[in-house]
């Protein structure tokens, strides 16, 4: 059946450069329960990249899993051609990958500045690189600006979600892997992230995206993996599909 | 109430007085070791039971530094600095390799720790209690006593390095990681904190400050291999009752629980002035178990 | 995943026939072969065999609660010294001295501590059980170390020996063979007691408790009475322990109160294997056994903590289920 489909519509041409971000048969357990089931797929340099599928199939794990938050039991991931599997989180931050979860998960207690703090103090970042940085986050977040010195556990849903991709943006990723930016936002924030992810892209850094929102994902990636039961069904471009294509009927309908 | 304020009125005021300052003299050293300790709590969730054994230590290693070069100045700062990297040392040896078991293990490693440290201390320092003079000779008439400087001059050291690392925490690099790691350990990490090293560095700290207040206490009842339980269980109680891992509530503990103690001895030998502060943990636990000074949770 | 939590090497309470009989088997050859050592031992490791065994009494007592209900008591020293001064005041008070007295004192005693504990611990958890007992043992420490008159205070009190009377059957002076039957009887009956505390419902829903406190509550269980039990159960055996080692020392003293006293039953959980009952008997025998082999060595002087105490955190690390579970792993294999 999917093979079929596969046959159906072009899938994306594979680069010829080393991939930024590469899974391979990765296989994930938490405790006893397998989920993921050899998840492979690649992010180029650059490249917006939309991982969609039901809630529970293994999205947000393979989000992860690349981070070195959880640690596969087989399949590699490379950064740049660098096999990562197995490092500590706090490493694979320093090869320029950012992580914005789920649940947004800003130090509630520290201020707006001590957030964007725990991304910008580290080895190597002059105050000169410092203030171009704060510069370009509250140019593209002005209300961060504002609220510097406030805690982050009092700014609203969306000014959370905006810290949250500000904070990751203080560690100059090559990759941001973006964890549902929509979830329980009003449909006005829901566009204003599209912005920032189309922003963020001009900006030459490259994003995975885990979204439930179908027409987002369509609208901001270049190129698209369709998540089923912890492996990948499906990939494609993302200007093929629209929300009525059989594919995602099949793997995302209601 | 008549009865109570008759009770009361047999304190004579100066008395009352002396052991108000005695009180808060012995608050704040303990304030100091209990930051130590509700910070690794914090952080780690790990309860250090071998927090009153660094303190003993450093206490030890001041009297040794005293006797080497006569200055108290400088055991005091490198006591802390030595124990620090004992401290580092103990952590990475015991209790790195426990992060993610059950954290009762832990209790059982540090444990396991005091106990090695105590009987160092007693194999090389013998059962004989150890001394450092005082280092300001003078005193001020306090009523009908001779109130040595010192004991003054300690509370407003112990203050002065309580404030310091609270400003290290609020403004320093190293403190603003500690405290996103002390809030979700998992994102710090993601933010590229190296929390394993932040893990190692709190225990240092904590170990650093328990080693000054040893260095401090010395001068004032002497230093013996046994002190260390003593300490833990006041740090602990303290710890309790200021809210786990809340540093001001901590502080005001330390203060509220040697002020009653100061108070009990008016009355009881000092031995069972002791009782005290464990009614308060026990009255603490039943009727404020997140602690004291700390507002309700929300 | 490399290490074994806690949790994962405690045995299933269930036993299969088969198990049943291979554990009657081995209790046997065990009884017998404890009933012949005092015959052919000498004097010295008689007396030290009976003293492993009382401190294995002790240590499992703690394990009821430990390993079974997920609680780390620290102070079962409390519970243990004053089964020791209960029975030392119903001998010094008594006179011709009476074992059965000095038991029922000494039980009481503990049973008056456990219940203190027990009524104020319980509704806490995890760490904060362990210190509120730690410090309540501390309390009893003090009063005991102050109130001279009537504990002796440092010195302790001494006291002689009743006769081991059997009514009706038996009546003699202790010697050190009879004493050693006396306390090993004791123990294999706690220990089959605590067994079948263990295995029956009432041990189930404390094994429930060690593994999801919040469920059992949720599924109806009155958690905190549960856990006031078995702080009383293992209150009472502890307390049973410091009986024995009274009647067997002829003294009391306030060091067997003091928290060092509770930390080597923990000690001896850990080393034997938490959650096993025998195997804190095994951690008793195991460290009793290094620490008189390093001061012979060494000389008495020797602090035997300090390997004692690295063994004791190399096997927290690498040997989480103790010498038994180890044991038994390799002889599964």
């Amino acid at each position: 059946m999917s093979t079929a489909l596969a046959e159906a519509v072009t899938p994306f041409p594979a680069g010829s450069a080393e991939p930024l971000v590469r899974l391979d048969g990765i296989h994930t357990f938490y405790g006893k329960s397998h989920i993921l089931h050899g998840v492979s797929l690649t992010v180029a340099p650059g490249e917006v990249v939309g991982l969609l599928g039901r809630n529970g199939v293994g999205k947000s794990t393979t989000l992860k899993t690349i981070m070195g938050l959880v640690r596969p039991s087989q399949g590699t991931v490379r950064i740049n051609g660098q096999v990562t599997t197995g490092l500590p989180p706090h490493k694979m931050a320093r090869l320029g990958i950012a992580y914005v979860p789920e649940d947004r998960r800003i130090f509630r207690a520290l201020t707006v500045m001590e957030n964007l703090r725990t991304g910008f103090d580290r080895a190597g970042v002059t105050d000169e690189k410092r203030q171009t940085l704060l510069d370009k986050v509250f140019k593209f977040f002005p209300v961060l600006a504002e609220r510097r010195n406030q805690a982050g556990g009092t700014l609203s849903g969306g000014e959370q979600q905006m810290l949250a991709i500000a904070r990751a943006m203080m560690l100059e990723p090559k990759v941001i892997l973006l964890d549902e930016p929509t979830e329980g936002l009003m449909p006005r924030m829901v566009s204003q992230i599209h912005t920032i992810i189309d922003m963020l892209h001009a900006e030459g850094v490259a994003i995975l995206l885990v979204e439930q929102n179908v027409p987002l994902t369509l609208a901001a990636s270049e190129r698209l993996y369709i998540i089923e039961k912890g492996a990948v069904r499906y990939e494609c471009a993302s200007r093929d599909v629209d929300a009525n294509h059989p594919v995602i009927r099949q793997y995302l309908g209601v | 109430m008549d009865a109570l304020s008759h009770f009361l009125h047999s304190v004579p005021l100066d008395l009352f007085i002396i052991q108000t300052v005695n009180g808060i003299v012995a608050g704040m050293i303990l304030a100091l070791v209990a930051s130590g300790l509700t910070l690794i709590f914090g952080i780690m969730d790990v309860v250090n039971f071998a927090h009153g054994e660094l303190f003993m230590l450093g206490a030890y290693i001041g009297v040794v530094i005293v006797a080497m070069t006569g200055s108290f100045w400088l055991a005091l700062t490198a006591s802390a600095l030595i124990v620090a990297l004992i401290g580092a040392g103990l952590q990475i040896a015991t209790l790195r390799p426990l992060i993610g078991r059950d954290p009762l293990n832990t209790i059982l490693a540090t444990f396991g720790v005091s106990l090695i440290l105590q009987n160092f201390a007693l194999w090389e320092f013998g059962p004989t209690v150890r001394r450092i003079p005082e280092p300001l000779g003078t005193s001020f008439t306090l009523f009908y006593l001779q109130y040595p400087w010192y004991r003054l001059f300690i509370a407003v050291l112990s203050a002065a390095i309580i404030i310091g690392f609270w400003l290290f925490l609020k403004h320093g690099k190293f403190g603003v990681w500690i405290r996103a790691t002390a809030q979700d350990r998992i994102m710090a990490q993601a933010m590229g904190i190296p929390v394993p090293l932040v893990y190692t560095g709190v225990f240092a700290i904590g170990a650093a400050m328990a080693a000054a207040s040893g260095v401090l206490f010395a001068p004032l009842v002497g230093v013996s291999h046994t002190m260390g339980l003593d300490w833990v269980l006041k740090a602990f109680i303290v710890v309790v009752v200021g809210g786990m891992g809340n540093l001001a509530g901590s502080i005001a503990a330390a203060i509220f629980i040697s002020l009653l103690e100061s108070y009990a001895t008016i009355w009881v030998d000092p031995s069972q002035a002791v009782i005290v502060s464990f009614v308060v943990l026990i009255l603490t636990l039943l009727f404020r178990p997140t602690g004291l000074f700390v507002s309700t949770p929300k | 995943m490399t290490t074994v939590p806690l949790e994962k090497v405690r045995p299933l309470g269930k036993a299969r026939l088969s198990h049943t009989a291979v554990f009657w088997i081995g209790f046997c050859a065990i009884m017998a072969l404890l009933i012949v050592a005092p015959l052919v031992l000498p004097e010295f490791w008689r007396r030290f065999l009976t003293e492993i065994l009382i401190w294995g009494l002790l240590a499992m007592s703690s394990d009821l609660l430990i390993g079974y209900t997920g609680m780390i008591s620290f102070g079962h020293s409390a519970f243990f010294g004053l089964g020791m001064y209960g029975a030392a005041g119903a001998l010094i008070a008594h006179s011709p001295p009476n074992l059965w007295l000095a038991l029922f004192f000494g039980l009481a005693g503990a049973a008056g501590a456990a219940l203190f504990v027990a009524f104020f611990s319980t509704r806490l958890r995890d760490i904060y059980f362990a210190i509120t007992t730690l410090i309540f043992s501390q309390i009893f420490y003090v009063i005991i170390f102050t109130w001279t008159p009537v504990t002796g205070g440092e010195n302790g009190l001494i006291f002689s020996r009743p006769h081991l009377w059997l009514p009706f059957l038996y009546d003699a002076r202790f010697t050190s063979t009879t004493m050693h039957w006396f306390v090993l009887a004791v123990v294999a009956a706690s220990y089959l007691f605590l067994r079948r505390i263990t295995q029956s419902p009432f041990g189930m829903v404390l094994q429930s408790i060690r593994e999801n406190e919040a469920r059992t509550r949720a599924i109806g269980y009155a958690v905190e009475r549960y856990k006031m039990v078995s702080v009383m159960f293992s209150g009472l055996f502890a307390g049973l322990a410091g009986v024995l080692y009274a009647l067997q020392n002829q003294f009391a003293a306030p060091d067997f109160v003091y928290f060092l006293t509770s930390g080597d039953t923990v000690i001896y959980n850990v080393m034997g294997g938490i959650g096993t009952l025998v195997g804190p008997i095994v951690g008793a025998g195991f460290f009793q056994l290094v620490r008189d082999l390093l001061s012979r060595f060494f000389g008495d002087q020797f602090p035997y903590l300090i390997p004692l105490g690295m063994i004791f955190i190399v096997m927290i690390i690498f040997l989480p289920q103790g010498l038994l579970g180890f044991a038994r792993r390799w002889l599964n294999k």
